[in-house]
């Protein structure tokens, strides 16, 4: 029932928020996502300590076998807690700024969180896909109407991309449904036990492979990513970069692993190479970024070819290294994201060569952003550490040589945010510096919490590795029995 | 058959109205008199009862098509009459024959016998030939006109000639013996009933506007009152539809191995066709025309489904479409009118100038498009799911490509609503009744998106 709830709040309050005006409507949008938190911190004590499966399961669509079926088990887990987490984070950086229309605007980010939290909760995949798309749709029209120049041909571009890819996760998933037997049926669970032909596995695979990677993105599916990122306001980039391309991430550990374990076997040599590319690739772009918010669009490229490298080498470090980096990717690039918005409000710029010196001007932010720097290129004791290492250890068992490349990411990584910290915070003092005025009370709230995260789970990443780890060996378990089961066919 | 005497009356008594001076109220005696019908319609539900010898029969199937094809007609009288009362005069007479084309739809959708199936087709489109032309002295809506009925009346030769093909291979009009036949002989080295399957084939798919035999469709469309094309591209096309599926799946559904490829290959090349010449209209009111050729292509899948799916497949996407497409086209009626063009420049700032018609906009396009949450996306699934039963997964990839080919030129009014300001302090002015059957519109759009169980199987 808490799951009903977790999607049933920003809902209602996304309807009451539509008749509210300006900062009110951003404050109530704010409480909740705050309800939204403390039902999902509930619903993780809850699974942790007592091992309870929150779900619900109603029928939707009788005639097609559709249920309105939706649950948290670990792996969901982490992501509905990353959306919670960053929501209310999202609304704060927002309530900065004077929109115009702040009601719409508040009113489309709670019914992109609906979307997400639908879709990282969903049980049958017809409201899966259903939710990976509404939660389109609200960020359309956030990055339509808020976004900078060149926004309609960049969303437009972005929209269709992404429909594409997930209209053929749609033909793969009617195909899933009308193999599962008796009067068929949608939910996820009838799909893993399927015993499908290798050639029938190839096309799901390549199927559902084509949506997720598009979302992502993989490398060369990624050509949306940067002008999307650059050209979205702040808000509409956090939820970008920091959630809604974990439903991708999520979406290959959920769907694709287990439904077409041998498919992925066969191909991951592909998809691999794809990964590390996308890896290198970003990294050496982002080395000669000059506007500090399409670097780290293109940092982020790197990350998550990162964790799609880890996931697709189908063992457990792999996994669950993707699971704790999906979190602190998110927690990082929207840490970021919110410190680039810091400055870009404070200077009216964000290109690099205009600021300088930042460092003697305002210690704090300096700080705050060393930190978040830090984390971001895996420093041990961050929050980035933890996921890149057990990341680069299931590529590593799964290919020497693709782990040797995979591992370019830390060093690159290093060197593009030191190059951005070195001419952003040192030097001499620039116009832009000078005008970085002290951070507000919120912000400086915001910042410490960001950076309290970044360190706590950084040195305790149990916090979360123990909440996904059953889900995880329970989900290896499956697609060994799967693939066992194919094997003696 | 009270469906059709009631709407018989009622066009009858609408032709009078000039005569003995009642025109004032013909619009409401039209609603009434489609009301009565829908009324008597329903009852049949579930009764399958069959009507003059069994050339009629109304089983669930008829009373879905023809009461979406009256309410639809509805809607449609109702705003004629907003947009043209005042300054029409022939009200009556236009009123009267938009309710026979209505009765015929009925016919076409209802019939059990291939001669009700050619009046059905004969009676709505000689009423479709005169609404094409009903602006007299508009030089489009008279070449609308002409092509229409020239090509119209050839391509009804084709149907006839089929007609006569396969009662002299069968020896009859009645479906269900043509069916028997069919089923006991099969079609091998029959040629004179495939010649005659492949004569219905084309004259039908001229009636739904497929490729090859769609290029009437952009020009009539085009020229005719917005409003009438709004008629065209619903009414019209989901009787021809109703028509189109009842013949090939009652009849011919034994020998589809002959024809399913046949349909599949006009499928591909309408929906292709349809969508990439659809991406260059400037005209919106063309683009639609375009576009509900491609959406015919859809609907061409569900000729390819498993007979336990494909109508109630065809059923909900026609109600889709037809809602999203009549709110489309009578926006641009509204925008036209208003803004003195039918690019998509008259939409440029619309949210600042009418909240609530760019929010239809947004729906009505959305949901053409296919995006989840509007009906429009259900009846994409619904049809999707259908051809890939039938064993069409590669059909259905190329459905999948046109769907996102669509999406860019659906999306260009919404873009020119929300995304970009107008620079004129223009108005745009709707009417309490338009806008709210324009929202009515609307929220039936989402409604059959989120439960779209209410329509029922057929």
């Amino acid at each position: 029932m808490h799951t009903l709830l977790l999607l049933i709040i920003p809902v209602v309050f996304m309807v009451v928020v539509l008749f509210l005006k300006g900062k009110t409507a951003g404050y109530a949008a704010l409480t909740s996502s705050i309800l939204s938190l403390v039902v999902s911190i509930i619903v993780a004590i809850h699974l942790h300590f007592n091992g309870y499966f929150d779900e619900f399961n109603r029928t939707w669509i009788s005639s097609f076998g559709i249920n309105f079926h939706v649950g948290i088990d670990g792996i969901s887990l982490i992501l509905v807690l990353l959306t919670t987490f960053l929501t209310p984070f999202i609304i704060v950086t927002s309530l900065q700024k004077e929109n115009e229309n702040s009601s719409v605007f508040y009113a489309l980010i709670l019914l992109m969180q609906a979307g997400m939290l639908g879709a990282f909760t969903a049980m049958d995949s017809f409201l899966f896909y259903v939710s990976y798309e509404v939660a389109l749709i609200p960020i359309y029209f956030i990055c339509g109407l808020w976004g900078g120049e060149n926004r309609i041909a960049v969303t437009l571009k972005f929209f269709i991309y992404t429909l594409a890819g997930s209209l053929f996760m749609l033909v793969s998933i009617i195909y899933l449904y009308l193999q599962t037997p008796g009067n068929h049926t949608f939910e996820i669970s009838e799909f893993y036990k399927l015993n499908l032909s290798s050639t029938q596995q190839t096309w799901v695979f390549w199927g559902f492979f084509l949506a997720f990677a598009v979302k992502i993105p993989i490398f060369p599916f990624h050509s949306w990513q940067p002008s999307t990122y650059t050209t979205a306001p702040t808000a509409g980039t956090m939820l970008l970069a920091g959630i809604m391309l974990k439903m991708g991430l999520y979406g290959l550990i959920r769907f694709v692993l287990p439904i077409a374990p041998d498919a992925v076997a066969h191909w991951n040599t592909l998809t691999e190479i794809l990964c590390v590319c996308g890896i290198i690739y970003g990294s050496v772009i982002a080395m000669r970024q000059n506007d500090l918010k399409t670097l780290i669009a293109f940092s982020s490229l790197a990350h998550v070819g990162l964790i799609a490298a880890g996931i697709f080498s189908m063992n457990v470090q792999g996994i669950q290294g993707a699971m704790i980096q999906m979190f602190n990717h998110g927690v990082n690039a929207v840490a970021l994201f919110f410190l680039i918005d810091l400055l870009e409000r404070r200077s009216g710029t964000r290109l690099m060569d205009k600021f300088g010196g930042i460092a003697s001007v305002n210690k704090k932010i300096a700080v705050v952003f060393a930190i978040v720097m830090l984390g971001s290129v895996g420093l041990p004791l961050t929050n980035g550490f933890v996921g890149e290492f057990l990341l680069l250890m299931g590529v590593y068992q799964w290919n020497i040589y693709a782990a040797l490349f995979a591992g370019l990411t830390i060093i690159l990584g290093a060197v593009y945010m030191l190059r951005l910290y070195r001419n952003v915070f040192f030097g001499e003092v620039s116009d832009a510096g000078r005008s970085i005025t002290p951070l507000s009370m919120m912000e400086t709230i915001m910042s410490y919490k960001l950076v309290v995260l970044i360190i706590v789970l950084g040195i305790f990443p149990n916090l979360l590795l123990n909440l996904s780890a059953p889900a995880v060996t329970k989900l290896l378990n499956l697609i060994a029995n799967h693939s066992n089961m194919t094997a003696t066919l | 058959m009270n469906v059709v005497i009631a709407l018989t009356i009622t066009g009858i008594l609408n032709l009078f109205g000039s005569i003995f001076s009642y025109r004032k109220i013909t619009p409401l005696l039209s609603i009434l008199g489609l009301a009565t019908a829908l009324v008597f319609n329903s009852m049949y539900w579930n009764t399958s009862q069959p009507f003059f010898n069994h050339m009629m029969v109304m089983d669930n199937y008829a009373v879905a098509f023809g009461a979406v094809c009256m309410v639809l007609a509805a809607v449609l009288i109702i705003f004629y009459n907003r947009f043209m009362g005042d300054e029409d005069h022939h009200l009556p007479e236009v009123l009267s024959i938009i309710v026979f084309s209505v009765a015929g739809a009925i016919v076409m959708v209802s019939y059990t016998n291939l001669l009700m199936l050619f009046l059905g087709v004969e009676i709505l489109s000689i009423s479709f030939y005169i609404l094409a032309g009903l602006k007299r002295k508009d030089l489009g809506s008279n070449e609308a006109a002409m092509k229409y009925f020239l090509m119209g009346a050839f391509s009804t030769g084709f149907l006839l000639f089929g007609i006569a093909l396969i009662y002299g291979a069968t020896a009859s009009f009645d479906l269900s013996a043509i069916a028997a036949f069919v089923k006991l002989n099969g079609a091998t080295s029959n040629y004179l009933l495939l010649c005659g399957v492949l004569m219905i084939l084309v004259g039908l798919l001229f009636k739904v506007a497929a490729a090859p035999f769609h290029f009437w469709t952009p020009d009539v469309y085009q020229g005719a009152p917005t409003i009438i094309t709004a008629f065209f591209a619903t009414v019209g096309k989901i009787a021809s539809f109703g028509a189109f599926y009842r013949l090939f799946s009652l009849c011919f559904a034994p020998i589809s191995t002959e024809w399913s490829g046949v349909i599949m290959v006009v499928s591909i090349i309408t929906m292709f066709i349809g969508n990439i010449t659809a991406l260059q209209q400037k005209s919106l009111k063309r683009m639609l025309a375009y576009s509900s050729i491609a959406h015919a292509g859809y609907m061409l899948l569900a000729l390819l489904s498993p007979a336990y799916m494909g109508a109630s497949g065809i059923l909900f996407y026609s109600i889709a479409y037809g809602i999203s497409s009549m709110a489309a086209f009578i926006i641009i009626h509204i925008i036209q009118t208003q803004t003195g063009t039918d690019e998509a420049m008259g939409f440029t700032g619309l949210k600042q100038k009418n909240k609530t018609l760019a929010f239809i906009t947004a729906i009505s396009m959305l949901s053409l498009s296919g995006i989840p949450l509007t009906a429009g996306f259900f009846g994409k699934f619904y049809l999707f799911t259908s051809a890939i039963e039938g064993g069409y997964v590669l059909l259905v990839c190329l459905a999948v490509v046109n769907s996102f080919i669509s999406i860019y030129y659906y999306f260009k009014p919404v873009i020119e609503s929300y995304f970009k300001n107008s620079h004129t302090d223009t108005v745009i002015q709707l009417k309490n009744t338009e806008a709210i059957l324009l929202v009515l519109l609307s929220i039936a759009t989402i409604v059959l998106g989120i439960l779209p169980g209410l329509i029922p199987s057929i």
